[in-house]
């Protein structure tokens, strides 16, 4: 069993000044899950009568990307490639101070504690983030043939969970690992190409009017993520935006469905 | 109220039946569709793509999650795959297979005629995402990859790596947020569905709360879904997200929507166990971790606290390869769990609590060495050291069953539509196809079914078929449902007890895995019986919720769902004792072979039991949807 | 931000004008400025070195290198032009980004750890201000002669200019350091110019980086052999 100090950040809502409350932990059991040492945590509060920490957190099992804080200033934890949800108790030593933070980003304002607003996200997936492709419109699967290697890192880049730790990470704020994974995951897939080069303008669009910081290479993002996500699909999300600033004829495309 | 289950399952040679039907069902003028108002409870498989399908359509759809963004709902945590009869691998698959297997695995107490939709519309479901740019696995010639699953006979399982759930779920996601990009789709995320408003007999609307700003409103439409998943959070502990709740489907049901085979739910045998009492949910791991790992526990007692690998292996005991010879470790879920409840009742389980059993790769990592066996389930051992600290190379892992996946749900007629005209329920909170246990690789198939291509449908052919009053948050019947909503929060708030509402949650959980879990009987679901509505009195004088309700206030949330397992968990224990035979994931210890396999009782028991609900402490009213099955004639399955 | 959550900043952002001045318009465009502006800075500190490492091979074949650039027929304006151009779009678009990143995180962390990022990178918004007053001192000194000290300027002579110049130890120290800073600049700044221009490929990615350390490491290393060994009497 450990003991530890926590320092967490409490704030009313939105429009309020929050702070960090100290809190001291005994009995952690190093099986605990980090969202179950809260959880212990909020039980104790609401014995005591305070008002228990909200966090959001969902499938507990890594990946539904609804849990993240910053503990410790790292996005997740210190675990590599681990959501909060799945951090456990045993990456802490008796005696450890935890400082327990939201994601800060401008894009992402709190809401409460440590939950915060990334609707952000949901709306750069809207400016573009898709396939057009009406229910039941869709020809027969192996007709249209996709390279196991295109298959492959299409996935790769379908894996992220929208959890934000790439923006939380980031010096700058910046969301463009979040934005290459989708354009990369489409982009990859035969599929995606009618709407690729329309797609990253206007994802691309969104993004910087949510208030994102741009990208300085500092690699933060693929450090936190906890899907591992590698910055060569900010590489060829710069390399689509390239081309489609570039080639103007996609601009009617653009007019005509529009 | 007078209720005549009519499942308007079409009749005829069954594989015209669904093209018949959708012949027959009333079209929607195009110009018409966007005059229609349509709600969509639940962004998952079902609800994401029945939202996206409508709103493509025309009509206005507004669609609710509780969660911050559609992307999150726990269809996200299917692993495996998803089933369809596409026969690319020329093994002998097709839809009538796949149907048969479908109604043999629900152990006969499926509709026949939706069993055999699920199948037909299978193979639609993988063109659909296909296109859609899910990143199936694909062969090197560029094709799609399929695998055996589960114990099927044939490979007809597509999938993802691990993560199926997540982009077929994040495919409906796309979709869904183009229809919100053409304006046909609005969406509520972070709004929760507290009641559901009838005007006329009508589904007109749902009463749903802000969870950010804690604002109550009525929302109100032409019709409406629900697609809010299971209840396996009435066993606290299950493999469900925290946040999966029988509210909506609950809400629905005491508004007159009856509650079909609450008492079938399925356990997965292959999950990490607890490790003590901080425990808030269970991790499940892919069953094909039985393909090469050995399941054991000590033969004797005084060794269950012994390393594993200082027990010899005369002193182990590996039961299940001991009593099924010929299928060994890969005996089906139900079975595979319940023995591992038998072992560890008898004191033999391993692990904390004793609530554990053996799955070990040694044998495996000798015959095939470590790099083969990381290169099979590297992720999964990966992810199990990750929780329980243990590396399964050395040591064994431990597993234990879990609450998966719930077939009961609202009862629904061949259009999805409950009894209650104009509510549909697709997707897991339904209760329609997969009878008393669920095929692995069949949950995404059936909910991918139900939002793309059955809903988008039957929806049309209600609306086009009424003529609907025009109804505003000032009827009668909306104000008193938000009345009743507004009390009810107001009530939660005001107990000002002393226990928390994860508290009573994680005393019903137990008590209903102990008494309503793996294995059933008569004693011990009377015991729940009586024992539940104690629990509820007692909710109901010594609650403690903080804060507000004009806030995110998630003790507030957490205790209204309670408060709705609360009076489920009175349902599910009735209907499991009513139901007097062993079916599927519906196990009676009264009623079994002298194997120990499930009997079931076609003669008494071939229906769907369908309740009714009474009022708080009522008995509800057990109504019968009898089941024939044409084409599958139900049989006793062995798997000795 | 009022007490609820997304819909209040229900905006839809119209993409850029199609075309490459409306590269200016987004951060990712802003990144391809500054990686081509800086991929023509770099091109140029490396032909510069190269002219001024002349300076090994004598007095005569540096000075006839110095006439035949300021002989080329204008040519050299057009360098010059093109230079300062990459020069201002460089610096104009640093700032925006900078600022963009500032308002991106109104609030700072309390605790923050960085994993994966390194001094060159964090601290590309100082070594870019301190080449930019090295250039300017650098163009004062070398170009135009007219900085203050003890240093005799002749055009015709870039020899002498240079042994001259780089016989005082504070002066040598201050181009040695501002190369070190051009060191971490390049550092970072070369390697990401690939990345931001999307030159990234798995099988070529280790050999951009090796390359754009070498560049790094080369210009700046080459850069200050020249101070160091006017200080060291090696060249005189």
């Amino acid at each position: 069993m450990m003991r530890l100090k926590l320092h967490v950040w409490r704030q009313k809502s939105g429009g309020t000044q929050g702070s960090f409350a100290d809190y001291d932990m005994t009995d952690v059991s190093a099986d605990m899950s980090f969202l179950e040492m809260l959880d212990v945590l909020n039980e104790k509060l609401t014995a005591d009568g305070s008002d228990p920490i909200a966090f959001d957190h969902d499938c507990r099992e890594g990946i539904c990307g609804a849990c993240g804080m910053v503990v410790n200033g790292e996005p997740h934890g210190p675990r590599k490639a681990t959501t909060t949800c799945q951090l456990h108790m045993r990456s802490f030593k008796d005696g450890d101070e935890l400082w327990i933070e939201p994601w800060r980003a401008e894009a992402f304002p709190v809401i409460k504690d440590l939950v915060v607003d990334r609707s952000a996200f949901d709306r750069v997936i809207q400016a573009g983030g898709y396939i057009s492709v009406r229910s039941g419109s869709a020809p027969e699967a192996n007709s249209t043939l996709v390279p196991k290697l295109d298959a492959d890192a299409a996935f790769d880049a379908a894996q992220c969970i929208g959890c934000g730790a790439c923006v939380a990470a980031c010096p700058n704020a910046s969301a463009m690992l979040f934005v290459s994974a989708k354009v990369s995951h489409l982009g990859h897939l035969p599929q995606g190409q009618p709407e690729r080069y329309a797609r990253v303008r206007k994802m691309v669009a969104q993004m910087d009017a949510e208030g994102f910081g741009g990208c300085t290479n500092h690699k933060e993002c693929e450090a936190a993520c906890p899907k591992e996500i590698s910055i060569s699909h900010i590489a060829r999300l710069n390399r689509d935006l390239l081309k489609a600033q570039l080639t103007a004829a996609e601009e009617k495309k653009v007019s005509e469905s529009a | 109220m007078d209720i005549q289950l009519k499942s308007n399952a079409p009749t005829g040679e069954i594989s015209q039946r669904w093209e018949k039907h959708r012949f027959d069902m009333k079209l929607v003028n195009p110009a018409n569709k966007r005059k229609y108002n349509v709600i969509v409870v639940g962004s998952g498989l079902a609800g994401g793509a029945a939202a996206a399908s409508l709103g493509e359509l025309g009509y206005n759809v507004k669609c609710f999650c509780y969660q911050d963004s559609p992307r999150r709902a726990h269809s996200i945590a299917a692993q495996g795959g998803i089933n369809a009869a596409k026969n690319y691998q020329n093994d002998g698959d097709s839809i009538y297979r796949l149907f048969y297997d479908t109604v043999k695995g629900g152990d006969f107490r499926a509709r026949e005629s939706n069993v055999f939709r699920l199948a037909e519309i299978s193979v639609n479901i993988i063109d659909q995402c296909a296109a859609q740019g899910v990143p199936f696995a694909r062969e090197y010639s560029g094709h799609l990859a399929n695998r055996s699953f589960g114990g099927a006979q044939v490979s007809r399982t597509f999938y993802a790596r691990g993560q199926t759930g997540q982009q077929l779920l994040l495919g409906a996601y796309q979709a869904l947020w183009k229809q919100i990009a053409d304006g046909k789709v609005k969406m509520y995320p972070r709004t929760e569905m507290l009641d559901r408003v009838v005007v006329n007999g009508r589904a007109r609307g749902i009463i749903v709360r802000d969870m950010v700003s804690g604002k109550i409103e009525a929302q109100m439409a032409d019709a409406v879904i629900l697609a809010t998943g299971g209840y396996g959070n009435v066993f606290y502990l299950s493999t469900n997200a925290k946040g999966c709740n029988v509210m909506a489907a609950w809400r629905a049901h005491r508004r007159g929507a009856l509650f079909a085979n609450p008492c079938y739910t399925q356990i997965h045998p292959t999950c990490i166990p607890v490790s003590g009492d901080h425990q808030s949910k269970l991790t499940l791991m892919s069953e094909s971790l039985r393909n090469d790992g050995r399941v054991w526990v000590p033969k004797r007692k005084e060794d269950v606290g012994k390393a594993p690998g200082s027990i010899a292996e005369a002193d182990r005991d590996y039961y299940l390869e001991r009593k099924y010879p010929s299928f060994g470790n890969l005996v089906p879920r139900d079975i595979a769990s319940r023995n591992a409840k038998d072992v560890c009742d008898e004191g033999r389980g391993v692990g904390p609590g004793g609530l554990g059993v053996y799955l070990d790769f040694a044998d495996a990592i000798k015959r095939l060495g470590e790099a083969a066996v990381a290169e099979r389930y590297g992720n999964l051992f990966d992810m199990y050291e990750r929780i329980t600290g243990e590396n399964p190379y050395k040591v064994p892992m431990r597993i234990f069953p879990a609450i998966h996946y719930t077939m009961g749900g609202l009862w629904v007629d061949y259009n999805l539509m409950s009894n209650v005209p104009g509510l549909f329920v697709g997707g897991e909170a339904n209760f329609s196809d997969h009878g008393a246990n669920r095929l692995g690789a069949s949950a995404l198939m059936q909910g991918l079914a139900d939002g793309y291509f059955v809903l988008p449908y039957t929806v049309g052919h209600y609306l086009a078929q009424q003529k609907l009053e025009p109804v505003d948050a000032n009827t009668a019947e909306t104000k008193a449902a938000l009345a009743a909503v507004n009390d009810r929060v107001n009530k939660l708030l005001s107990i000002k007890g002393t226990r928390s509402a994860d508290s009573f949650h994680k005393e019903l959980g137990k008590l209903c895995w102990d008494k309503c879990g793996m294995a059933r009987d008569a004693t011990g679901l009377g015991e729940a019986l009586k024992r539940i509505p104690e629990l509820r009195d007692e909710f109901w004088k010594n609650l403690r919720v903080p804060g507000t309700g004009a806030e995110l206030n998630q003790s507030l949330e957490k205790a209204g769902r309670v408060a709705d397992f609360l009076e489920f968990a009175e349902l599910m224990c009735l209907d499991a004792l009513q139901r007097e035979e062993s079916c599927g994931g519906h196990f009676r210890t009264e009623f079994q072979t002298e194997e120990g396999e499930a009997k079931r009782d076609d003669e008494k028991f071939s229906y769907v039991a369908a309740w009714e609900w009474k009022g708080v402490g009522e008995p509800p009213v057990l109504h019968k949807e009898h089941l024939d099955f044409e084409y599958v004639h139900p049989s006793q399955r062995s798997y000795k | 931000m009022a007490n609820t959550t997304a819909p209040s900043r229900d905006l839809r952002a119209l993409p850029a004008a199609p075309g490459p001045l409306g590269l200016l318009d987004s951060t990712i465009g802003q990144k391809i400025v500054m990686a081509t502006t800086g991929a023509i800075l770099v091109g140029f500190v490396l032909f510069h070195f190269i002219g001024n490492a002349l300076i090994f091979a004598g007095p005569e074949a540096i000075n006839d290198y110095s006439h035949l650039l300021h002989h080329s027929h204008g040519l050299i304006w057009v360098a010059r032009a093109v230079l300062l151009l990459a020069v201002v779009l460089h610096i104009a678009t640093a700032l925006r980004l900078t600022a963009k990143n500032a308002s991106a995180r109104p609030q700072p962390y309390k605790v923050k750890r960085d994993i994966a990022t390194n001094y060159a990178a964090r601290t590309m918004v100082w070594s870019g201000p301190i080449l930019l007053g090295f250039l300017l001192y650098h163009l004062a000194h070398l170009t135009f002669g007219v900085t203050p000290g003890p240093y005799q300027h002749s055009p015709e002579d870039v020899y002498s200019n240079l042994v001259n110049g780089f016989s005082i130890p504070w002066v040598s120290g201050l181009y040695i350091v501002s190369m070190l800073s051009l060191g971490y600049h390049l550092f970072h700044g070369v390697w990401s110019m690939f990345q931001s221009l999307g030159i990234n490929h798995s099988a070529y990615n280790p050999r951009i980086k090796h390359a754009a350390i070498g560049l790094a490491l080369f210009i700046t290393l080459g850069n200050i052999s020249i101070p160091l060994s006017v200080l060291l009497g090696l060249v005189h």
